[in-house]
């Protein structure tokens, strides 16, 4: 009796931990081990390399250091603008305004939308040839500002980043407002019955409250855009030349393009533990001034 | 000296001010889906000249021609077939699970439930690549299945999470008393602990449905059959080959935004309650 209804437990779990076991854990420890080797995926020969994948990330693979520079560059974007504009419009909807409802819905439609969707729109309107925006700039009488935004080594990846940015405020945004509704209305009322002006209300009440929400927001951008990539396919394709290549992209090239499934395990264990090691720094840095 | 004039007519230029911003934001925001729908009823002569959000006629033909000729009505029914089927499949599988984990006590509850939550935290980008290997290993690359089953397991975990959450608050008296009446331990799951589980039932399914509908790149690895594959792969696919034909790729890109678009906004709380929990849990 006892041991049919253990067994009808684990018949509960057993779907579940099946499909982990398989789809999961497998290909994870499938990865690590693919690492050590030089294999294009389809022939029956593996060779053992060892480290030699790994070595020529650290000493050759430049595309690959640079494509870590371009994500960099996109994450630093994220932090400062768009996060900037997330906690501004967060700070505007927590005011007794008018319409809170509705900007709050409207600002989470980029978020839902898939980021083909976004990036194939968003392509055609930066189009160099055919662009809207370049048409605009025409029509307001300032061709001289028309560009290839995307065909530009000087402005693709900022153009990238930006549209990255457009993508994803939404998030900030909601994390934040929830934040600001959290503070007590009863501490602005006693700030203002002190003589306090908004200003210092701002700096003093909302400013330290929000430290520990706003590193949260900062984690959640950084592991989410470093990884971010198939906007970047929709709008460039990883180019021009190798301009707006990403980790995640150099990881199927290798796979894809050139074959090299030993490469491309070892190129995503490098990626996943420099995120990891991010985010160990990061949460050491929250608990320092997550908390006061 | 400050009068209330002063105060007052500083209200109100804040106001201004943050109305402003707030609605040039949202103009941006909601702007590009609007050209796109716009330019999806243009025609193809008419699509380089006449750069206007209101088309003067409406060719509602490049649906057709994008839904037969592109295929994409295919790749719709693929969207949504895929949709269905992982969305159910986790339903199934994961408030299976999870009302195990909450409910019953059997040794390696408390590691397995600790490896489920561990997976959502580790973030592994080469596991595609393995994944690959074992789906032509096991000859599920290019099928269905197989891409059903990688989506699965791609929602299992922060649905188990969501769930247990739930079920561990949940009060007990109701299964209590089905148990008494002699209902079977899959019984109560079904009639007792499901039906009362409807409002986190209904983020794991608007959670999971927006994921698998925008999903991407496992799609785009598993599929090299173009009859299979959905519409997210189909769409990069298609502007590769007919790379300015803006009002038949522009109905496609509507075609897939619009139904998430309606989901979003009539399920609204339940999608921003999964994704912000999906955010922060993972």
């Amino acid at each position: 009796m006892r041991v049919k209804s253990t067994l009808e437990n684990y018949l509960f779990i057993l779907p579940a931990v099946l499909i982990f076991a398989v789809f999961y854990i497998i290909p994870f420890i499938w990865v690590f081990q693919l690492g050590l080797y030089e294999w294009d995926g389809i022939s029956p020969a593996r060779f053992f390399v060892g480290f030699d994948n790994f070595k020529e990330i650290f000493l050759e693979d430049k595309i690959w250091w640079s494509s870590m520079l371009n994500a960099g560059y996109i994450t630093l974007i994220a932090l400062t603008f768009q996060n900037a504009l997330a906690f501004l419009l967060a700070w505007a909807c927590d005011r007794e305004i008018r319409m809170r409802n509705f900007y709050r819905v409207i600002f989470f439609i980029p978020p839902v939308l898939s980021e083909v969707v976004v990036g194939l729109v968003w392509q055609w309107i930066l189009d160099g040839n055919y662009g809207l925006l370049n048409h605009w700039l025409i029509s307001l009488g300032l061709p001289q500002l028309t560009h290839n935004w995307l065909s530009d080594p000087k402005t693709a990846l900022t153009t990238v980043a930006l549209v990255h940015s457009w993508k994803g405020f939404g998030w900030g945004f909601l994390i934040f407002l929830a934040g600001l509704q959290t503070i007590p209305r009863e501490l602005y009322e006693a700030a203002r019955v002190d003589g306090a002006n908004a200003w210092d209300s701002f700096r003093k009440i909302t400013i330290p409250l929000m430290i520990p929400v706003a590193i949260l927001v900062a984690i959640l951008t950084i592991l989410g855009t470093m990884q971010a990539f198939v906007l970047i396919i929709a709008m460039t394709g990883g180019g021009p030349a190798y301009h707006t290549q990403v980790p995640v992209l150099r990881i199927l090239a290798s796979m894809r393009g050139s074959s090299r499934f030993g490469y491309a395990c070892a190129q995503g264990i490098t990626f996943g533990l420099i995120l990891m090691i991010i985010s160990f720094i990061q949460s050491r840095f929250s608990k320092k001034f997550g908390h006061n | 000296m400050k009068t209330p004039l002063y105060y007052r007519t500083k209200k109100i230029a804040l106001n201004t001010l943050i109305h402003t911003l707030l609605l040039t934001v949202a103009v941006t925001c909601v702007f590009p889906l609007v050209w796109m729908i716009a330019s999806s009823f243009k025609t193809q002569e008419m699509i380089f000249k006449d750069m206007s959000l209101l088309p003067k006629e409406f060719h509602f033909e490049n649906y057709y021609y994008a839904w037969i000729e592109g295929g994409f009505g295919k790749y719709f029914l693929n969207s949504i077939f895929y949709t269905v089927a992982v969305v159910f499949g986790i339903v199934i599988i994961s408030s299976l699970a999870a009302y195990a984990f909450s409910r019953f006590k059997f040794p390696g509850r408390n590691i397995l439930f600790f490896m489920f939550i561990a997976a959502m935290m580790i973030p592994i980008q080469g596991s595609f690549v393995a994944l690959y290997v074992l789906l032509q290993k096991i000859h599920l690359l290019d099928t269905r299945i197989g891409y059903i089953l990688c989506m699965i397991n791609v929602g299992l975990s922060t649905s188990i999470f969501l769930l247990r959450t739930f079920f561990d608050k949940m009060p007990k008296e109701l299964e209590d008393a089905a148990r008494i009446d002699g209902c079977s331990k899959f019984g109560i799951w079904w009639h007792v602990a499901l039906p009362l589980s409807r409002p986190v039932l209904a983020v794991v399914i608007v959670f999971n449905a927006l994921n698998v509908w925008n999903e991407y790149v496992l799609a785009l690895i598993i599929f090299n059959t173009k009859s299979l594959m959905p519409l997210q792969v189909a769409l990069t696919n298609f502007q590769g080959e007919f790379i300015t034909r803006y009002p038949l790729l522009m109905a496609g890109l509507t075609l897939t935004a619009l139904p998430i678009i309606l989901l979003y906004l009539f399920m609204q709380k339940y999608i921003v309650k999964g994704v912000m929990q999906g955010a922060l849990v993972g």
